[in-house]
C-alpha cells in the first residue's frame, strides 16, 4: 500500500472533480431549461480553450485578458448557436435535437483540428511554478487555480439561481414553461442565456485543463466524462451535477490506483466512471437527486 | 342588450375585444366572433358551461394561445387604445395585462417569496419589498408559510397566484377559474379579497367562472358564452334576475316545486348528457 500516492490521486480526483461538476452544471443547466441533452458540451471547453489558446500565442496577450475575450466570444457563440441550430428544433421530437447536438459535436471537433491542427499545443506557462506543494502534496498551480475559480463559479450559480431575477425567471420556466411565459418571462431569451452561460462556464473549464494537459481535441473526451456525473446526480439537479462530478473525479483516480497496484488491467482511469454509469442506469436511473415531483390539488 | 351597451359606456372601456375569431393549430375554430367590452376599474364576469371557449378568450386577450399553437384570426383586440392581438405574452404583460391562469399555475419549486418576486419580473424599480408586504397584508396567511409552495394547500395557491398578479402592478387581471377545486368558504374568502384588490389598487378584472353565483354577486357586468359566443350580457341586476340565468347557471328558479331538466327550455343549451 503505497498510502501518499493514494492521498494525492484522491486529492488530484477532487480537484479535477470540481471541474467535471462545474461543466456537469453547465450541462444540466441546458438540460433544465431547454429540455436539450447537449453532447456538443465537450466541444464547449474545446473551443473555449482554443480560442484562449489564440489569443494568448497570436496576440500575446496575458491570461487577465485573454479570458475575459475568450469569454465575450463564447457568450456570443452560445447565443448564436441557439438562434440559428436550436430555436428551429423547439417541437421537434427529442431524438432529432439529439442527433442535432451530436452533430454539432463532430463539425466542432473537425472545426477545431481544422483551423488548429490536431496535435496538442502548449499554452504558454502562466504561473511562476507549474506545480506547488501543498501540504506535502504536489498540486498543479493551474488546478489550484481552477479549485478556486470552480467554488466561486458554484457560488455564483447558487447566488444567480436563488435571488436574481432572471435566474428566478430561468428556474421558473424549466418548471412550466407556460406559465413563466403567463409572469412576463420571454423564453426565448431564457434559452438564449442558457446557451450563454454554459458555454462561457464551460469554456472555463476549458482552459483550466488546457493549461495542464495542453490544448487538443482530448479536451472534448474530458467533456464526455461529464455524462456519468451527471447521470449519477440526476439529469436535472444542479446539487447532483457537483457531487455527481466529485464522486466521478475521485473515482477515477482510486480505480486508476487499484489499477496500478494490483489488477494491472490497463485504462482503468478513463473506463471506470463509464462503469458506474451503466450500474446506476440499472439501479437508479434517476440519479442520486432526480427530480421528485412535488404534487398537490 | 342594447339598453346594456349603452350603460356601460358611459364608463370608458380599457378594453375591448371586438368580434374575435380563433383558431387553433390552423383547423380547429373554437370562438365564432366573440366582443366584448371591460370598463376602466370594474369587475366584469364571463360565464358559462365547459367547451364554451371562456379560458380561450382570457388566452386570446394575454397573448397565451400563441404557446398553444392558437390563433387569432379575424377580429381585433383592443387594450388602452392599443391592438395587442396575437402579439408575444411577455409584451402584453409589460403593457399592464396579466393573467391568472387556470389551476393556480405557481411554481411549485420554489418559495412563497420566490414566487412573488417572480411576479414582479417585468417590473424594474426597487419598490418589490414593499410590494410583498402589501400582498402579504391581503394575504396573511401566506407569511407564515416559509416552505416550497408545492406543498401549500389549493387556496393558499390560489391566493398565491392572485397574489403574484399584484406584484406586477398591472392595469387588469384577467383570472381564470379563481374558484377551482376550493371549499364554499375559501371561495368567498378568496373572492372578497379580489373584490378588495379591485377596489383599493384600482385594477380592472375580468373574471371566468363556473360559481356564477359568486361571480355576479361581486361583478358589476356580465358576460355569458355558449359555445365559442357571446349569448347574453347584462349588467349585475339584470343578469340575475333574467329568467334563463336563474334556471341555467343559478340553480334557484324560484318557486316552490323541484327543478328538473326535463322541465327546463332548452334552446340555448347544448344537448346534455344527464
Amino acid at each position: 500500500m503505497n498510502l501518499d500516492f493514494l492521498l494525492q490521486l484522491v486529492v488530484n480526483g477532487l480537484i479535477v472533480g470540481t471541474l467535471y461538476g462545474v461543466v456537469a452544471m453547465c450541462f444540466v443547466l441546458i438540460y433544465k431549461s431547454t429540455q436539450i441533452v447537449n453532447f456538443a458540451q465537450g466541444e464547449f471547453l474545446l473551443i473555449g480553450a482554443w480560442v484562449c489558446w489564440w489569443f494568448m500565442t497570436e496576440y500575446r496577450l496575458p491570461l487577465w485578458a485573454g479570458l475575459p475575450l475568450t469569454f465575450a466570444f463564447m457568450a456570443i457563440f452560445g447565443v448564436l448557436l441557439q438562434i440559428v441550430v436550436l430555436r428551429p428544433m423547439i417541437g421537434q421530437p427529442i431524438i432529432s435535437v439529439i442527433m442535432v447536438t451530436i452533430g454539432l459535436s463532430m463539425v466542432f471537433q473537425a472545426l477545431m483540428g481544422w483551423i488548429f491542427g490536431v496535435f496538442a499545443k502548449p499554452f504558454p506557462p502562466v504561473f511562476e511554478h507549474a506545480a506547488v506543494n501543498v501540504l506535502g502534496l504536489q498540486v498543479q498551480s493551474a488546478y489550484l487555480m481552477s479549485l478556486l475559480i470552480s467554488v466561486v463559479i458554484m457560488a455564483g450559480f447558487y447566488w444567480f439561481f436563488k435571488h436574481s431575477r432572471i435566474g428566478l425567471a430561468m428556474r421558473a420556466t424549466a418548471y412550466d414553461q407556460q406559465a413563466a411565459q403567463s409572469l412576463g418571462v420571454s423564453v426565448k431569451q431564457v434559452f438564449a442565456m442558457a446557451w450563454a452561460i454554459s458555454a462561457v462556464v464551460s469554456a472555463l473549464a476549458g482552459v483550466v485543463v488546457g493549461m495542464v494537459n495542453g490544448v487538443s481535441s482530448a479536451l472534448s473526451f474530458f467533456g464526455i466524462k461529464v455524462f456519468p456525473a451527471v447521470i449519477l446526480g440526476g439529469l436535472d439537479s444542479i446539487v447532483g451535477a457537483i457531487v455527481g462530478g466529485l464522486v466521478i473525479g475521485v473515482l477515477e483516480n482510486v480505480a486508476e490506483y487499484f489499477d496500478s497496484q494490483w489488477l494491472h488491467i490497463g485504462n482503468l482511469y478513463t473506463v471506470a466512471p463509464f462503469y458506474a454509469l451503466v450500474i446506476i442506469l440499472m439501479i437508479k436511473p434517476y440519479g442520486l437527486f432526480g427530480t421528485r415531483n412535488i404534487e398537490r390539488i | 342588450m342594447a339598453a346594456a351597451a349603452e350603460r356601460i359606456e358611459t364608463k370608458p372601456s380599457i378594453l375591448s375585444v371586438n368580434n374575435i375569431e380563433v383558431v387553433y393549430d390552423e383547423v380547429i375554430l373554437v370562438l365564432r366572433g366573440v366582443s366584448l367590452e371591460v370598463p376602466e376599474g370594474e369587475i366584469v364576469t364571463l360565464l358559462g358551461p365547459n367547451g364554451a371557449g371562456k379560458s380561450t378568450t382570457l388566452k386570446a386577450i394575454s397573448g397565451l394561445l400563441k404557446t398553444e399553437r392558437g390563433e387569432v384570426t379575424r377580429g381585433s383586440v383592443n387594450f388602452m387604445g392599443e391592438e395587442i392581438s396575437n402579439r408575444d405574452p411577455e409584451a402584453i404583460v409589460r403593457r399592464g395585462i396579466f393573467q391568472v391562469m387556470e389551476g393556480r399555475r405557481i411554481i411549485g419549486d420554489m418559495t412563497v417569496i420566490e414566487n412573488l418576486r417572480l411576479g414582479a419580473f417585468t417590473r424594474r424599480d426597487g419598490q418589490v419589498r414593499d410590494d410583498i408586504e402589501r400582498v402579504f397584508s391581503y394575504f396573511p396567511r401566506l407569511k407564515e408559510r416559509t416552505g416550497l409552495a408545492g406543498y401549500l394547500s389549493g387556496g393558499e395557491q390560489q391566493m398565491l397566484a392572485i397574489g403574484r398578479a399584484v406584484m406586477a402592478r398591472p392595469k387588469m387581471i384577467l383570472l381564470d377559474e379563481p374558484s377551482m377545486g376550493l371549499s364554499p368558504l375559501l371561495v368567498k374568502e378568496v373572492f372578497n379579497i379580489i373584490h378588495k384588490i379591485n377596489r383599493e389598487q384600482g385594477i380592472t378584472m375580468l373574471i371566468v367562472e363556473q360559481n356564477a353565483n359568486m361571480a355576479l354577486h361581486h361583478a358589476g357586468y356580465g358576460y355569458i358564452m355558449e359555445s365559442g359566443k357571446i349569448v347574453l350580457d347584462g349588467t349585475q341586476t339584470e343578469l340575475l334576475n333574467n329568467q334563463d340565468v336563474k334556471d341555467f347557471y343559478l340553480g334557484h328558479g324560484g318557486g316552490e316545486e323541484r327543478k328538473s331538466f326535463k322541465n327546463l327550455k332548452s334552446y340555448k343549451r347544448r344537448k346534455r348528457w344527464l
